[in-house]
């Protein structure tokens, strides 16, 4: 069969829109690992009770499709920020509560701990909106959301489709992703959460307080969930308890793929995740017949075996702490 | 029961037999293990009712030559039906509790001399959304055979979770044990059909006797009689199929895409979709570009078609691509998970949707929509015929035989049922073959017109 390349590229920006929440929950697996080598499962349900808690807000402020566009706007954001605060707020109080009790513990212990937390976060979310998936109030119309900005904006004589609502999710994602490296690399918290990671206890010995600075990792790995969580809500138009779970697992594939602990590996992760998901889902079908989305799971996974295996320190190199 | 122990451990409290702190702890795990047992079994004690010698308007359904007896000296027995209670199937399947539960008050609650209590259980599980879980389903059927006041099993929902139990029940001592099901339309539960598996359905029958039947007509009707109407009567010539890779919705799809091709059609495409999916608008786009004119949906409402319609809509207008899915998507959660998406979707359905039923039928949806308030389930009516089926049988043997009332329920014939009169064929299945085609507008079902399978060639 000819090369399709109208569809290789749809299926390529769809990719893209993908990797872009994968890289903002990888980011969250990959922030916490680099600092105290935990993988937080619990990840994936933080980014979920993000999604659920931004339909609440929403549902708060009172907003309808019938709304004025300046509420509509005020209101997503407001969501998006109490979404971050919620969920960063959720992953530091999992931290403060039971990872910080264990932090000296085996390192079975936490991921225990991690695993047991992501039940008990996803029975909350049944119990607070049952276990349909819930469609989240029509806030931006269908015509908004799937108009297509190549056509309607820069007048582009093609078949190809660039959702308004794709173009939002990169368009919160960049601005986040880019003031994360500037906190991390930038801000003196920043340089403490570096130097916590290069070697806890010389970082004590320094004066940084590590505990708080663990805390500050977890506060804004759950931040950064919470921001995909909301994103998420209006991307998919759904949400559903489980809805962590896959996306946790992906973003996790993305992190190691990526180097864990690594801030840009994550981000490459992500990305590199979202494409082979779309790729797998729309376009390799159009070589291999018998392809279908029921082996997108099989190849993400087995792309995770293969990592770990050949390369277990990702395409960027993990970064973890120094053992002494 | 806990009742009674916490009544009693009250008593000892006051002869100072324990002391207080020894109370609470007892008390305590009497009242932890009690919720714990009740959250496992997660059991409805939907009819704990005394049964009521006055039995009206009920002599109308079922074989009028059965008389019924109404008195309750031999005792008790239970019926015990299996089918998922909660998530998206919280209304499905509560609607089949209360027309089965309908059905029993209808008939006084008795039977050939015993009062039948009735339990429903829920063989899903909230991991799944609410669907069917073999290990849930093995469990309530072992139970149920070992329980000696159980008599008949009115299950399943599912025809993957049939699979599961058929032959626990067919095993059972000392004979095999009565199951019959309300809603299983996979056809090699029963019969020899072109897309069985290997063994299907002898495999189901270990001691090679038949124990169950269904009441509802099979999918090798369904998928064939909606691919007919797509080719012939809607003139569209290229569809793309998808399923969820269980009995059911593979099986319908197999069918549906078996009789597509053999009329003319086109198959761009035949695969499964993974549930776990969050969203499916990589695959829909790809679909597209095949362009076809129908999309068919082998599946239930727990995995996930609702999103799937949504990401189909949204690069696939209803005006440009039909969407045809099978009975398991009739029910009112597929409609809400879809929500705008769903209108003009098509769905089939073996039998006739409750607000199209005549005559009897038609008494009877209009009493139980007064009683849940809202439209049946689809499958509501077949859980009527199903409990009055194994009525007739107790009534007939008069004894708590099992083995004697599953020959009198297998016999059963010239059973004026809600949907016209039928009889059991020798494989267990209804001698009935109504397939309806349904429309979803403005989010409710419409029935629009009975549809039928070609001939066999």
């Amino acid at each position: 069969m000819d090369f399709n390349l109208d569809l290789f590229l749809q299926i390529l920006i769809i990719g893209i829109t993908y990797g872009a929440m994968i890289a903002l929950i990888a980011l969250g697996y990959t922030l916490v690992y680099g600092i105290v080598e935990l993988i937080n499962f619990a990840h994936g349900e933080v980014f979920m009770m993000g999604a659920f808690f931004t339909m609440q807000v929403v549902l708060w402020v009172g907003v309808t499709s019938e709304s004025a566009t300046v509420a509509v706007v005020g209101a997503l954001a407001l969501a998006l920020l109490a979404a971050m605060a919620f969920s960063g707020g959720i992953n530091y109080f999992i931290d403060r509560v039971a990872y910080r009790r264990l932090r000296n513990a085996p390192r079975l212990a936490p991921l225990i701990a991690a695993i047991g937390f992501s039940f008990i976060l996803q029975n909350i979310a049944i119990y607070w909106r049952g276990s349909n998936p819930v469609t989240p109030e029509a806030v931006i119309p269908l015509e908004i959301r799937s108009l297509n900005i190549l056509t309607a904006w820069f007048g582009l004589d093609t078949n190809l489709r660039v959702r308004l609502i794709d173009f939002l999710v990169v368009l919160v994602t960049i601005p986040i992703l880019i003031g994360l490296s500037w906190f991390v690399y930038r801000t003196r918290t920043g340089a403490a959460m570096r130097a916590t990671a290069q070697d806890r206890e010389a970082a004590a010995l320094m004066g940084i307080d590590v505990n708080r600075t663990i805390g500050t990792a977890f506060l804004i790995g759950g931040a950064l969930a919470g921001a995909a969580g909301m994103i998420a809500v209006y991307y998919l138009n759904s949400a559903r308890f489980q809805m962590g779970f896959q996306y946790g697992l992906f973003a996790f594939t993305a992190a190691v793929l990526g180097g864990i602990g690594n801030l840009s590996g994550a981000v490459l992760g992500g990305f590199l995740i979202g494409i082979i998901w779309a790729m797998s889902d729309g376009f390799i079908r159009q070589f291999i017949p018998e392809w279908g989305a029921q082996w997108t799971p099989t190849v993400i996974f087995g792309l995770l075996i293969l990592v770990l295996v050949f390369r277990p320190s990702g395409l960027l190199g993990e970064q973890v702490p120094d053992r002494a | 029961m806990a009742q009674d122990r916490i009544g009693t451990l009250i008593a000892q409290l006051h002869r100072q037999n324990i002391d207080r702190r020894e109370f609470a702890q007892r008390a305590g795990a009497i009242g932890l293990s009690a919720t714990l047992i009740g959250q496992v079994l997660r059991a409805v004690p939907a009819a704990a009712q005394d049964a009521t010698p006055e039995a009206d308007g009920a002599m109308s359904i079922g074989n009028p030559d059965i008389e019924h007896i109404t008195e309750t000296e031999l005792g008790m027995v239970k019926f015990i039906s299996s089918w998922p209670l909660t998530g998206a199937s919280e209304q499905l399947g509560g609607d089949m509790v209360a027309s089965l539960q309908m059905a029993l008050d209808d008939f006084g609650n008795a039977a050939g001399g015993f009062a039948i209590e009735y339990t429903a259980m829920d063989d899903g599980i909230a991991a799944n959304n609410g669907s069917w879980d073999a290990a849930r389903e093995a469990e309530i059927a072992t139970s149920v055979v070992n329980d000696p006041d159980a008599m008949v099993y009115i299950a399943t929902y599912n025809s993957g979770a049939a699979a599961v139990s058929i032959p626990i029940l067919n095993q059972a001592d000392p004979g095999p044990m009565a199951m019959i099901s309300p809603a299983n339309t996979y056809p090699g539960l029963t019969k020899d059909s072109p897309n069985n598996e290997e063994g299907e359905p002898d495999r189901y029958y270990p001691t090679g006797v038949r124990n169950y039947m269904r009441v509802v007509p099979a999918d090798d009707l369904q998928g064939p009689a909606a691919a007919a109407w797509a080719v012939e009567n809607a003139g569209l010539s290229s569809a793309y199929v998808l399923h969820d890779n269980q009995l059911y919705g593979r099986g319908v799809a197999v069918a549906f895409r078996d009789t597509f091709e053999d009329l003319g059609g086109a198959i761009a495409g035949f695969e499964a979709f993974d549930q776990n999916a969050p969203d499916y608008l990589a695959l829909m786009t790809s679909i597209a570009s095949s362009a076809p004119d129908v999309i068919y949906v082998g599946a239930i409402t727990n995995l996930n078609p609702g999103k799937l319609l949504q990401d189909m809509r949204s690069v696939m207008p209803a005006s440009e691509v039909t969407f045809i899915g099978p009975d398991g998507l009739i029910n009112q959660a597929f409609i809400d998970g879809a929500g705008e998406a769903a209108q003009d979707a098509y769905v089939t359905f073996a039998g006739l949707p409750p607000n199209a039923l005549q005559g009897a039928g038609a008494e009877w949806y209009a009493r139980i929509r007064e009683l849940l308030g809202h439209e049946p389930d689809a499958y509501a009516v077949y859980a009527y015929e199903a409990a009055v089926v194994a009525i007739q049988a107790l009534d007939q043997v008069q004894d708590n035989d099992r083995v004697a009332i599953l020959e009198a329920m297998f016999s059963t014939t010239n059973f004026a049922g809600l949907l016209g009169t039928w009889e059991f064929l020798e494989t267990g299945d209804t001698s009935l073959t109504t397939v309806s085609l349904n429309q979803i507008q403005d989010g409710g079902i419409v029935f629009l017109e009975e549809i039928a399978a070609p001939p066999v060639a």
